[in-house]
């Protein structure tokens, strides 16, 4: 492209303006190939830096509407304003003028896209900031060509080129035909605003689709209606694993209004397609309706037995047997424990849990007539919803082309694409014929990929002066077919881990067909609980509180070193930035002056998760029914420098905040004879507005780049309440969801 | 069953059975795509709906109890002062997150600020508490309705 450029001199010829292709509305598409951008794409744990092709963000109409495409799906983490803000930002953009589009699926283009793991702010905040500064260098540079002047006269403002000794300008839209012309800078060598300099990044924006929602416009996958389409419903096993064996649909064909019912056969990963049988309609309704009329014979086979009492009464007796792995060992342990002058021991276990996203799992899918599947996909990870259906049906990746749509919540549940896999199974049976699936609340329930339950059987050795001096745990986790799920691990890093010279964490596990994947910060949802209970409970025997404990076990490490992780180099866990978030959150929850014992009262709990630092203060009440009311939230948290949009960063702190409340009084997915007994609303209770608290967050801006936001708020603010329930009560809770009748 | 239902002001026929219903009549049939479909059990409050005025739970309502009633959707709620006010302190708020629970949150408060302009802070939580929001924005959906219904009070002073 530079070659290009210096033949044609710095006359541009209008001529060559035209070829490079007008938009219809007179504005240009910015289609430039920015070259690959490091640190863009990563595509597992460990992986090292990876380049991405980066391309076709920006468009800009002659009438200075700039169109920026949003590259991640909107789960309603405020990603589609956000990212775009990056990229406006460092144009130098009217965000006024600003409009975002969803961004097609394109990993080609686009690198990762991804709504997950707290990932899109730090893998995009540079970037997406490179893009829009390589955008900004290309108007600018049209802008000196068309004036025949230096570029280093120039600045760009507010979506206008400026010549800095005239004061004369141009308009991004009266630049934009030719802009598209000029090279492309190296993306990693352009230069970045100063921080000082942001005039967008910073500011409470509102989410982009927000006056499209609020006027009911279809924007949702399930939103999706294309002509002549029909809706599907689904009947699939009840029990995890169980396998179709006979099936009557006669009954069910016969219902007015049924179009087509037929048997799907489906293999053993439930990511992928399992047995069940396919209900075509007009209208959902009737299709979800006519499943009453199925008479299906599942053969649920061994898993049939499976329950969670069952798995209560396994860990037990794994408990009493010696641990099968290890997360971490380091010094002495036993020795520590033979010298000790207390030992505090204490188990705690916590359930499965399902993710309920609002909008139950749906998925539109054509097999059209060049035998290209077309879908639109309420997908947190389009790319392995993606893989699934060319897996599942034998597709080649070019036959698979997928819609991204915006999301009604994900919570990590729209990382498993199966209801993909699923929607294209059965349009593959009606060729030509648009297919809307639609899961009902109780399919949702009852066909996640769960927070896996977990046990853990803990002692603490304390020596004459109170100090802790040895660590044994044992986690009873489950796995699947031998293998512990990610999401069922502990990391060899979990806290106390490399604070205490003596430390054992060991491992057995259950295995089970229950699928377990990714709820709102996986591992850290349910580690946090026991971590920091349990370390309460050891600093209330030292005679002091939990806080105390933490800062002094913080004070005794250094800063870690980066290590690698699944963004790359990433920063390794700061003590300081810890203590600094306790300390923050102590003073706003007024710790000092808290009281213990009338039935209401404080209680504390930090965390570090998604390289994201909360301490929390939580106030809590107990009545004598054992009912418990929270009443405030006192959150401090560290992700960063920047808060990008105050306005989305408040939303997923408030929102992660009430969603630990929530799972921590009333939560849990029970199994029974092999299935989910928890079916709706009703028997998984979301927490509802009542239980709402006041809630106080504030952000310390240390000296790092900003990281995500989507989960590390949540993890704390559980045992912050059980510990508020034990300071209320001298009731300790060591199992979830809360029992009520414990408290009384 | 062959039916006429007003919806936001027009007739609209439809062919469903009786017992469909409302919402998959809207949403399937019509092709109004606003009013959602959240639990289908009346329990979440996703698919509030006005019939009359009156918020009612849409996924719960069979098209053959509607009768000759007036239904309202959230393509109908700026059609009233409340519905626009409420609509634009919903935005200006950055009230929602995936945005999918709103539509019902938007039509139960405008029902409430109709029977009730000037709610205290424990009855906007009462009238509310029918409305799941999985994403938890509650602190700004009890902020936005006090701040319409201030602005209201304001107004009629
Ligand atoms: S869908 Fe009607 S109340 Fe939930
Ligand atoms: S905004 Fe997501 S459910 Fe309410």
């Amino acid at each position: 492209m530079s070659e290009q450029i210096e033949q044609r001199g710095p006359q541009l010829s209008r001529r060559g303006l035209l070829r490079a292709g007008v938009l219809a509305g007179g504005g240009l598409a910015l289609t430039a190939s920015l070259p690959m951008v490091a640190r863009a794409a990563v595509t597992g744990a460990g992986a090292a830096v990876q380049p991405a092709t980066l391309n076709a963000y920006v468009t800009i109409g002659a009438d200075n509407i700039i169109t920026i495409a949003a590259k991640n799906p909107e789960v309603g983490q405020g990603i589609k304003t956000m990212l775009p803000m990056l990229i406006a930002e460092e144009m130098d953009a009217d965000w006024d003028m600003v409009r975002i589009e969803q961004a097609e699926f394109n990993p080609a283009k686009y690198g990762m896209q991804l709504a997950g793991g707290s990932f899109s702010t730090p893998m995009n905040w540079i970037p997406m900031r490179q893009v829009g500064a390589a955008t900004r260098a290309m108007l600018v540079q049209a802008a000196a060509l068309r004036w025949g002047v230096p570029v280093a006269g120039l600045k760009a403002e507010k979506g206008k080129i400026v010549e800095i000794s005239s004061g004369r300008s141009l308009s991004f839209g009266d630049v934009a035909a030719d802009a598209a012309l000029v090279p492309v800078p190296d993306l990693a060598s352009v230069p970045l605003k100063a921080d000082k300099d942001f005039t967008i990044i910073g500011r409470s924006i509102a989410g982009i689709d927000s006056q499209r929602i609020v006027e009911g416009k279809p924007i949702f996958g399930v939103d999706t209606m294309l002509p002549g389409m029909r809706y599907a419903a689904f009947e699939r096993a009840p029990i995890f694993g169980a396998k179709l064996v006979s099936a009557n649909l006669d009954a069910a064909r016969a219902v007015p209004g049924v179009e087509d019912v037929f048997v799907l056969e489906g293999g053993d990963n439930p990511e992928l397609l399992v047995d069940g049988v396919a209900i075509i309609a007009k209208n959902w309704w009737i299709a979800n309706k006519a499943r009453e009329q199925l008479e299906i014979e599942w053969d649920g086979g061994q898993w049939a037995s499976h329950s969670t009492a069952g798995y209560d009464a396994k860990a037990q007796e794994l408990f009493g047997q010696a641990p099968t792995s290890d997360i971490a060992v380091s010094g002495d342990v036993d020795a520590a424990f033979a010298a000790a002058a207390k030992v505090v021991e204490a188990d705690y276990s916590y359930p499965f849990l399902a993710h309920v996203p609002m909008e139950p799992q749906n998925c539109t899918s054509l097999l059209r007539e060049d035998g290209v599947m077309e879908m639109w996909a309420p997908t947190q990870m389009p790319q392995a919803g993606h893989g699934g259906v060319c897996q599942q049906l034998g597709l080649a990746p070019e036959k698979v082309v997928v819609h991204i749509t915006r999301m009604g919540g994900g919570f990590g549940r729209r990382l498993t694409n199966d209801f993909m896999v699923q929607s294209a199974a059965i349009a593959a049976k009606k060729p030509g014929v648009p297919i809307q699936l639609i899961w009902s609340r109780q399919d949702d329930l009852r066909s996640d990929f769960y927070r896996p339950g977990g046990y853990h059987r803990l002692r603490a050795a304390l020596d004459e002066s109170g100090k802790l001096t040895g660590f044994d745990g044992h986690f009873v986790t489950f796995s699947t077919g031998g293998k512990v799920n990610f999401n069922a691990a502990m990391g060899g890093k979990e806290f106390p881990i490399h604070f205490l010279d003596n430390l054992r964490y060991r491992q057995s596990a259950i295995d089970t067909r229950v699928p377990m994947g990714s709820l709102r910060a996986p591992q850290s949802n349910a580690l946090s609980f026991v971590q920091q209970s349990f370390l309460d409970e050891v600093a209330r025997e030292q005679g002091r509180d939990l806080p105390a404990l933490m800062l002094e076990l913080l004070a005794s490490r250094d800063e870690f070193p980066e290590e690698n992780g699944f963004l790359g180099k990433q920063p390794g866990f700061s003590p300081k930035r810890a203590t600094a978030v306790i300390e923050k959150a102590l003073q706003m929850g007024g710790w000092e002056g808290r009281t213990d014992g009338n039935r209401r009262a404080k209680g504390f709990g930090f965390y570090f998760s998604h390289l994201g630092y909360f301490a929390e203060v939580v106030e809590a009440s107990v009545d004598a029914r054992g009912q418990v009311s929270v009443h405030n939230v006192w959150a401090a948290g560290d992700v960063g420098r920047h808060i990008i949009n105050p306005f989305g960063a408040m939303n997923q702190v408030e929102g992660a905040i009430i969603d630990g409340i929530g799972q921590a009084l009333a939560l849990a997915v029970q199994i029974e004879s092999g299935a989910v007994v928890q079916s709706n609303f009703h028997d998984y209770p979301i927490p509802r507005i009542p239980a709402t608290p006041q809630i106080e967050v504030e952000f310390i801006k240390s000296d790092n780049d900003p990281t995500g936001l989507g989960e590390p708020a949540l993890p704390p603010v559980i045992p912050a309440l059980t510990n508020a329930i034990f300071a209320a009560t001298g009731k300790r809770i060591r199992s979830l969801p809360i029992d009520k009748a414990q408290l009384v | 069953m062959a039916y006429q239902v007003r919806i936001n002001g027009e007739l609209r026929e439809l062919d469903v059975p009786e017992d469909m219903p409302l919402l998959w009549a809207i949403r399937n049939e019509i092709g109004l795509l606003g009013t959602k479909f959240g639990c289908g059990m009346g329990l979440c409050g996703a698919c509030t709906v006005h019939v009359d005025g009156v918020a009612q739970r849409s996924c719960s309502l069979p098209v053959g109890s509607i009768g000759t009633a007036e239904v309202t959707t959230i393509e109908g709620l700026g059609d009233t002062e409340i519905g626009r006010a409420l609509q634009q302190v919903w935005v200006e708020e950055d009230v929602m997150q995936c945005g999918y629970c709103q539509a019902g949150q938007l039509m139960n408060a405008s029902a409430l600020l109709k029977r009730n302009p000037a709610p205290n802070a424990r009855q906007i939580d009462a009238a509310m508490s029918g409305n799941i929001c999985r994403c938890a924005c509650y602190t700004r959906i009890r902020d936005a309705i006090a701040q319409v219904a201030d602005k209201g009070a304001k107004a009629n002073v």
